[in-house]
Parts: structure tokens; C-alpha cells; sequence
């Protein structure tokens, strides 16, 4: 065999942050090569790397391709090399045909004027290979997601592909659908093709894949053959790390419960018939701090805010007690002014007026705080967010700084600002250090430590393991919408997680 | 202007910060005041090339009466850009709506339901359904505004027509009715007659000699001239009391001296005339309730927030669906008022009443610096680009420059201020 790909010394550097430190990938042709790792050990970054999204000259190490050494410029260089990449979001325009999206950009064409006929044939033997039985002509939008990751794959056939990569590719197939794509490409292995899956889900591994690498912290920790591929291994593999005082200690004061939720169900707000949240319970004590585990796509984000003020979802059904009595959460408003507050996962997108400055994000959710009959108190709101600004150590030249001009830690500050101001009894943060810098972590940390010795009720809902056994008291596991595990924090241990995780799995198939 | 607009630094300065934060007050305020330099100089250019026309009382007296509604109806249209939304249905409403004023007082004959008051009152209430109405669509259905005010510019300009009976007009107006427009506001201390008007042989006087003040006039801009001055310092002290560096003091006089100077000289003006022009009294409160509620109430903190970024304001627990309609039920009544406005100034509703003028709105808006995405925008900033427009029509028309080359210049200007703007932001 001889090696198609080989990946020399990747380092990637974001601002603040390492996000690749040296890794090694090397994939022979014609076999199936998994890559696992952790929510943001760096797969993705990673891929990009290898598919030219970050452009040769913004990291560092050596990419050499079929015995060649490659410097893409973007995703054009790598693809004429037959290197295609099939992204985690489907990047299909769904109001055109199959035939149209999987000859965007690459239409058969003279002199601008498309040829259909040719397109339409050229896709036709296409979806034959890929085992799709529908019309070139039918619209994306009217096919499902299973079928859609066919079209996709379809697409990068069409790129004369002979590297194909794949992003988590059943994170959103249901299982008929996951193994007829695991079938389909141990098809293409048959046929001679080479591809690289990246999953966390270890049974379809087992099943398909010829070599694992496992990435962690950004690092290559190692590459297994078939023989030595099992569960445990990869387990312990993907999260031996230890644990040092990156985390504030804390003296735990647990209260009676305070927060409860019973059986919340919740549907998908636009493919109406797909339960994304079933019958969950949970509860939280006065001065507890509850973490939420899980895999990205678990439903954690959409359990938190379809209980904050019916934020996403419809159909949904339950129950919310706060302190045994059963309150009304079905709008913002009324769940703020119960005392629940949701940080939110993406803060630019969903926390912040970018454009305003630190002061009046600051006093958002509680204007009623530092006004009079609807008047704003000047002074009050200066004093308040000054106030906030030295509790939570947002670094700014003054209040007045624009919020957009903040690093990430800052920012995540000013949310959390927002919401202190609120003042709630129960506090949801939705993935509170993501994309944030190792000192701003601790901070963060700091202040849901003092938070929760104030005796609020603090969720916390991470993709970050080491996170939640560092700063919880007791941590729930969900997948695929259902709790699918509950531990004291001090017996959890990452790979007791991983363990319901993958189980669950198995239980929810 | 704005008791926070400068943002100064706070806690203890230290003497070696003191010309720093001097500096940077005076660059921020530069920023702010530049629209209101822009207007001065237009209209010290206008002065010149119509050979002192412009600044005659008597053309302001006019200058306010001909763009008194682009400017009432700017005013809701900021809270509607602002908020990230565009109404196209502004022109439309007014004309549709001094046609119902007209047809109630003229036409119907309803009695008491005809008397001038209670028509303006039913209108605004109507204007302020038609807003509710469009506003419901955009707020709970989330169809763009673009379109559904596209839709109400063509539904109420046909109406408007209709009511009108085609092409024809509807008057006179009572002359109660008209006083809206081009009314001035009774002398109730009685004129001053500083030079007696000279007298001809015939024995008669000779029109715009001799100098008589209208001396309410007078009264009431100093009294807005003391007000002015006093709730500045009383805004300083208060920063100053509760530890906060206020800008500093010179700088605050001479922001204080050259906006009173302006102001008593306008006042001198209309004074030197018949008065203050009834309709510039109208905007003046309105100016200052919308510059009140945007930056000092909570409703107008939620529209920011709202056009900043919609999504994080419903995370904030503001209900953003509302407030988009009260945004356009807001609008509704502007434009209801700009309708009973342009009715009042032609004295007869005519079915072109209006047309197009939800582009000279718009472009005042944006003139005056509001941002296309939302979430930015002044209401100073919207009137003073309502009285840019304004200065330039009435300029223009009187250097006698053709209404079409008008149009090309509005058009510049518009395109200058919004380049002139963004590229200010991507270098800030």
C-alpha cells in the first residue's frame, strides 16, 4: 500500500488560542481512516487545514499529497487535486434541483448558456452510484436529510474525488440512513477510493473504519489499526487528561431544590414530526451547580431554551417548578421575571447588541432596574454597569466601548453582567467558556463559584468534559434528546460520560 | 442635545489625562455636530448665490411651512429604520389622509364631526389603525416591510384618488383647518415696534419696511434659550456630584453660547416677521418627545436594542413583536399628521398630495446617519437631514435651478452622506 496522504507537523495558531500543535495524519490509499477527538480537539480545524478553507502560509507544517507537496490556496486548489471535504451543514441551496446544486459552479455550459440535457444525464449516473432513485430535477428542499447527505456525496463524485473526507456525516441520519451511508462507502472503498471519517460515534467506526487517529487538545495522541481498535481504548485515549487546578476550589452549600423541570417535550419548529426532546427531568438545588453533558447535536442548547420563554421548538409540553410551584416560562419576559436567566451558546448571535456599548447591554434585560416610570436614571444605569464591570473584570477602556470591539472572554462577561443584573434565582449557561482563552476561563469559573455560594441555582451546559467535572457538583448526560445518565460529580469521570453516551446510543437505535 | 452622548471617562482623572479627555470630548462632539456644520454651511452657500433670499424672514417663515412634514414623519420613520424595518407607505397615507380630512370637513357635511379639531383627532386615530394594520404583518407575520408598505403605497394612494374623486381636488379648507400650516402663533404680549414702518405719500405703509418684533416670539425663545442652558448645567452637576468627569467646562459653554446664539438669531427672525410659525411650535414638541423617548426611555432603549440586534433583544425578554407594531402604529400617526399638514398648507387636498415624499423621508434619515441595518440613527440626526433636504429644495428653487437637476443634486447629496458615513465608521 502506498501512503496517499500525509499531514507533517500541522500547527495552527488562532488569536489566544493553539487550536493544532504539531499533529501528524497519515492515510494509505484506499482505506478508511477514522479521526476522533472531543468537541474542539481540532478535527475540524484540521480538515480545513488539509481542504485549503485556511490557506497555505496561516499555519504551519506540510501537507504532502499523492508523494506531491500542496500549498492550497482555497478550497479550488484542493478539489482539483480530487480532495473533497463533505461539511458537517449540508451546503446544498434547497429551493434548486439535485441536478442544479451538484453542478453549482461547475455546470456544463457553453458560453454561458447551461446544458441541461448533459447535466441532467451526467447526474442520473451519479445518484445511480450513490444509490439514490430520485429525479435530477426534484428540489433539495423536498428530499430528506439522509438523502440530501447522498447529494452531497454525489457532488463530490462529480469533482473526480480521491479523497474524500467526511465531517460527522450521520450526526443528523437516523440509523436506516447512517448505515446505508456506511455501506455506501465501504462500496467505495471496494471500488479503490480513500476517505476520512470524522465521528465520535465508536460502533460505526468499529464497523467501517481501517485506522483510527485520535486527536486530542489539538494534538495527535495516536493512530490504531483494525486489530487494535476497541471502545476502551478509544475512550481513554480520546480523554486522558489530567486534571490540574485549572479550576477555583469550592466549598459546596446544597439547598433544597429550587428548580424543576418534569417531562419537557419538545418538536422540531420546522420538521414538525421529529421529537427533539423527550420527557426530560431534571432539578436543581439552592446553591448547586448542575452540568448538562453531552455530544454536540444531543439537544442540550434546545432543551435550555425551549424552557427559556419557548426560545425554540414547538409543541412543547411540561412542567417548570421553581421552588415546588408550578410557574408559567411560556415567554421570556415571564421566564426573566420568575428569576431564570439563559446565557446564551453563541453570544454574538444571540447575546449582544454588537453594535451598542458595554453599558447598555449590560442593563438590557433589566431596564426596569435603573429607571422610574419608564425614565431611564442616567447616573443609576453609569453606576450599575461600572458596577458589573469591576465584578466580572470586563477589561475596557470604559462602559462606553462598543461590545463588538471585545475579545470573546470579555464579551461573555458583559452576558453574564446582563444577567447578574437580572438578578435570578436560577442561572442556565449554555456552553459559557466556548472560544475563550484559558485566563478568561478561570474568571468565568470564579463567578459561578460565587454565584452559586450566593445560593442560586446554576446549569451548566458544556461540551467540555474536563469543565464539568471541574465545576459541577452533579452533572446530567443527555443524547439524542433523553437524560441518559446522572452522577455526583465526584464519582463522574470522563470516560463514566462517554460510557452513558455511547450506551445510550446504542439503547436509543 | 443628549445628556450621554459624550461619553466621558469616569472615576478620578489625574491631571496629565485632563487634555486627552479634552481632546477626545471635542473629536466625539465634532462627530455629532457635524450634520448640524454640514446644514449651517448649505445654507450660508444658499445665502450667497440667492443673494441674501434665504436667510429673509420671511423665506424661512416659508422654508418651515414647505418641509415641516418631511421632517414630522422623519421622525417615525428613524423609529422604524432604527429598528431595522422601512416604510414605503408614508406619502401614500398622508395624501390618502388629507383627502378623509378634506372630504370630512368639505364634502360629508357631518355636523359637529366636521369641526377642524375633531377631524385631525379622527384622522391621527385612522393613521394610527393604518399603521396597526400594516405593522401587524410585519410584527406577527413576518413578511418584509419592504413589502407590505410597498403594498400600502399603492393601496392608499388609490384610495386617496378615489376619495378624491379622480383627478380632481377637494376645498377650500376652512380656514381654522389651515391654520396647521400656515398659521403663526397669536402676539398675546403685544408687537414692539423698534422703527416705525416708513409711509409713503399716498399715506399708506410700505410693505417689509420699519421693524416690529413679535414679542411672544421673543418670550418664548428666551425661555427655551434659559432651558436649554439650565438643564445643561444641571445635567453637569449631577454627573459631577455622583463622581463622573463631565466634558470640560469650556467646552460646554461654547457648545451652550453657539447654540443659543443660533437659536436667538432664528427666533429674531421669525420675530421680525409674523411670529413663530404655528406648525414649527407643533415640531418643535415633537422633536423634543422623540429625542426624549429615544434617549431617555426604556420603549425607546428597546428599539435599539430591537434594530442592534433583534435576536439577543428576544433573549432579553423584550417582546420585539409589539414593539415592531407600535413602531409602525407610531409611524401611522406621523404620517397621518404630515397628511393633515400638506392639506392645511395647500388649503385643498389634492390626490398628488404627498407623492413620493416617502423618499425625501427616507433620505432625510439616512442623510441624518441612521444605518440601513438598524440599531444606529439620531433623532437630531433625522431632523437636521429633513431641514438638509429642505434647504436644498427651497434654495435650489430659488436660484431658479430646474426641478429635475433638483432631483440630481438630492440624490448626490443623499449618496455623499452615506458614503462619507460608513467610511468615518470603517476608519473609527
Amino acid at each position: 500500500m502506498t501512503t496517499i496522504l500525509e499531514m507533517r507537523d500541522i500547527t495552527k495558531t488562532f488569536p489566544g488560542v493553539k487550536a493544532l500543535s504539531n499533529v501528524n495524519l497519515s492515510v494509505e490509499e484506499g482505506e478508511i481512516h477514522a479521526v476522533v477527538g472531543e468537541n474542539g480537539a481540532g478535527k475540524s480545524t484540521l480538515m480545513k487545514v488539509l481542504s485549503g478553507v485556511y490557506p497555505s502560509g496561516t499555519y504551519d507544517g506540510q501537507i504532502i499529497f499523492q508523494g506531491q507537496e500542496c500549498q492550497f490556496k482555497g478550497i479550488q486548489d484542493s478539489e482539483h487535486k480530487g480532495i473533497v471535504i463533505i461539511h458537517q451543514e449540508l451546503a446544498l441551496v434547497p429551493m434548486l434541483s439535485i441536478a442544479e446544486n451538484i453542478f453549482l459552479g461547475n455546470e456544463h455550459a457553453r458560453y454561458g448558456v447551461i446544458d441541461w440535457n448533459a447535466n441532467e444525464a451526467r447526474t442520473a449516473a451519479l445518484l445511480k452510484k450513490v444509490g439514490l432513485k430520485e429525479d435530477p430535477k426534484t428540489l433539495i428542499t423536498n428530499i430528506g436529510v439522509g438523502k440530501q447527505q447522498l447529494v452531497e456525496i454525489a457532488k463530490a463524485l462529480s469533482k473526480e474525488v480521491k479523497l474524500l473526507i467526511l465531517d460527522e456525516p450521520t450526526a443528523s441520519l437516523s440509523e436506516k440512513d447512517s448505515q446505508a451511508l456506511l455501506d455506501l462507502l465501504l462500496e467505495f472503498k471496494r471500488q479503490g477510493m480513500t476517505s476520512i471519517l470524522i465521528s465520535h460515534k465508536l460502533n460505526e467506526i468499529n464497523r467501517v473504519a481501517d485506522k483510527v487517529t485520535v486527536i486530542r487538545d489539538g494534538r495527535t495522541i495516536e493512530t490504531l489499526a483494525k486489530k487494535d481498535i476497541s471502545e476502551d481504548r478509544i475512550i481513554t485515549s480520546m480523554v486522558g487528561r489530567s486534571l490540574d487546578d485549572r479550576y477555583p476550589p469550592r466549598e459546596p452549600h446544597i439547598g433544597e431544590v429550587v428548580f424543576e423541570v418534569k417531562n419537557w417535550s419538545v418538536y422540531h419548529p420546522i420538521h414538525a414530526e421529529r421529537q427533539v426532546i423527550k420527557g426530560i427531568n431534571i432539578n436543581v438545588r439552592k446553591g448547586e451547580v448542575v452540568g448538562i453533558a453531552g455530544l454536540m447535536g444531543a439537544g442540550r442548547t434546545e432543551f435550555a431554551m425551549s424552557l427559556f420563554g419557548r426560545s425554540y421548538g414547538r409543541r412543547i409540553t411540561g412542567e417548570v417548578l421553581l421552588k415546588g410551584k408550578p410557574v408559567d416560562v411560556s415567554s421570556v419576559s415571564k421566564a426573566v421575571q420568575h428569576g431564570i436567566a439563559y446565557v446564551t451558546e453563541d453570544r454574538k448571535t444571540y447575546g449582544l447588541n454588537l453594535i451598542d456599548h458595554i453599558k447598555h447591554n449590560i442593563t438590557l434585560a433589566n431596564l426596569g432596574g435603573v429607571s422610574r416610570h419608564s425614565v431611564i436614571d442616567d447616573m443609576r444605569e453609569l453606576a450599575v454597569a461600572n458596577d458589573y464591570r469591576k465584578k466580572t473584570n470586563i477589561r475596557a477602556s470604559s462602559v462606553y466601548q462598543l461590545t463588538g470591539n471585545l475579545s470573546g472572554g470579555n464579551q461573555q462577561k458583559v452576558v453574564l453582567s446582563k444577567w447578574l443584573f437580572a438578578d435570578p434565582e436560577v442561572l442556565i449557561l449554555d456552553e459559557p467558556t466556548r472560544g475563550i482563552d484559558v485566563g478568561a476561563k478561570y474568571e468565568i469559573y470564579t463567578i459561578i463559584a460565587r454565584l452559586a455560594s450566593e445560593g442560586k441555582a446554576i446549569v451548566v451546559i458544556s461540551s467540555e468534559m474536563p469543565e464539568l467535572l471541574g465545576i459541577t457538583d452533579r452533572i446530567y448526560v443527555m443524547n439524542e434528546g433523553r437524560i441518559v445518565g446522572e452522577m455526583p460529580a465526584a464519582d463522574a469521570s470522563q470516560e463514566k460520560i462517554m460510557r452513558a453516551i455511547v450506551r445510550g446510543e446504542g439503547k436509543a437505535a | 442635545m443628549s445628556t450621554e452622548s459624550a461619553p466621558a471617562p469616569q472615576g478620578n482623572v489625574t491631571d496629565e489625562q485632563r487634555p486627552r479627555i479634552a481632546v477626545s470630548a471635542l473629536t466625539t462632539n465634532l462627530r455629532e455636530y457635524g450634520l448640524i456644520i454640514a446644514l449651517i454651511v448649505i445654507m450660508l452657500f444658499f445665502q450667497f448665490t440667492t443673494s441674501g433670499t434665504l436667510f429673509k424672514p420671511v423665506n424661512l417663515s416659508n422654508l418651515v411651512q414647505q418641509n415641516s412634514f418631511i421632517i414630522v414623519m422623519a421622525l417615525g420613520m428613524l423609529l422604524v429604520i432604527v429598528s431595522g424595518y422601512i416604510d414605503l407607505s408614508v406619502g401614500s397615507v398622508a395624501g390618502f389622509i388629507g383627502a378623509l380630512a378634506a372630504n370630512m370637513m368639505v364634502i360629508w357635511q357631518l355636523g359637529p364631526l366636521s369641526n377642524p379639531l375633531v377631524v385631525s383627532i379622527v384622522c391621527l386615530v385612522v393613521g394610527g389603525l393604518i399603521g396597526a394594520a400594516q405593522g401587524y404583518w410585519i410584527a406577527y407575520h413576518r413578511i418584509p416591510s419592504f413589502i407590505v408598505t410597498l403594498a400600502g403605497m399603492l393601496i392608499f394612494r388609490g384610495i386617496c384618488q378615489a376619495l378624491l374623486g379622480g383627478g380632481s381636488s377637494v376645498g377650500p379648507l376652512p380656514d381654522d383647518f389651515k391654520m396647521l400650516s400656515s398659521g403663526f402663533i397669536p402676539d398675546v404680549i403685544g408687537p414692539l415696534t423698534l422703527i416705525p414702518p416708513t409711509v409713503n405719500a399716498a399715506g399708506k405703509t410700505i410693505m417689509g419696511s420699519g421693524l416690529t418684533l413679535h414679542m411672544t416670539t421673543i418670550v418664548l425663545g428666551l425661555i427655551a434659550v434659559v432651558a436649554y442652558a439650565y438643564f445643561g448645567l444641571r445635567t453637569r452637576r449631577k454627573r459631577e456630584r455622583h463622581g463622573y468627569e463631565a466634558e470640560p467646562f469650556p467646552l460646554f459653554v461654547i457648545k451652550t453660547l453657539v447654540a443659543s446664539a443660533l437659536a436667538l438669531f432664528l427666533v429674531y427672525e421669525f420675530a421680525s416677521y409674523r411670529g413663530l410659525p404655528v406648525v414649527l411650535l407643533v415640531m418643535g414638541v415633537l422633536i423634543s418627545l422623540f429625542v426624549f423617548v429615544t434617549k431617555r426611555m426604556t420603549i425607546g432603549r428597546r428599539i435599539y436594542a430591537m434594530g442592534g440586534n433583534p435576536k439577543a433583544a428576544q433573549l432579553s425578554g423584550i417582546n420585539t413583536e409589539r414593539l415592531t407594531l407600535l413602531v409602525f402604529i407610531n409611524m401611522g400617526v406621523l404620517s397621518a399628521l404630515g397628511g393633515l399638514i400638506i392639506a392645511a398648507r395647500l388649503g385643498q387636498a389634492v390626490p398628488a398630495a404627498g407623492l413620493g415624499s416617502e423618499l425625501d423621508v427616507i433620505a432625510a434619515v439616512f442623510i441624518g446617519g441612521a444605518s440601513a441595518m438598524g440599531g444606529v440613527g439620531q433623532v437630531i440626526g433625522a431632523v437636521v437631514g429633513g431641514f438638509i433636504m429642505g434647504v436644498m429644495n427651497n434654495g435650489m428653487s430659488i436660484m431658479g435651478v430646474n426641478v429635475d437637476w433638483q432631483q440630481v443634486v438630492k440624490g448626490l447629496v443623499l449618496l455623499g452622506a452615506v458614503i462619507f458615513d460608513v467610511y468615518n465608521k470603517n476608519k473609527a
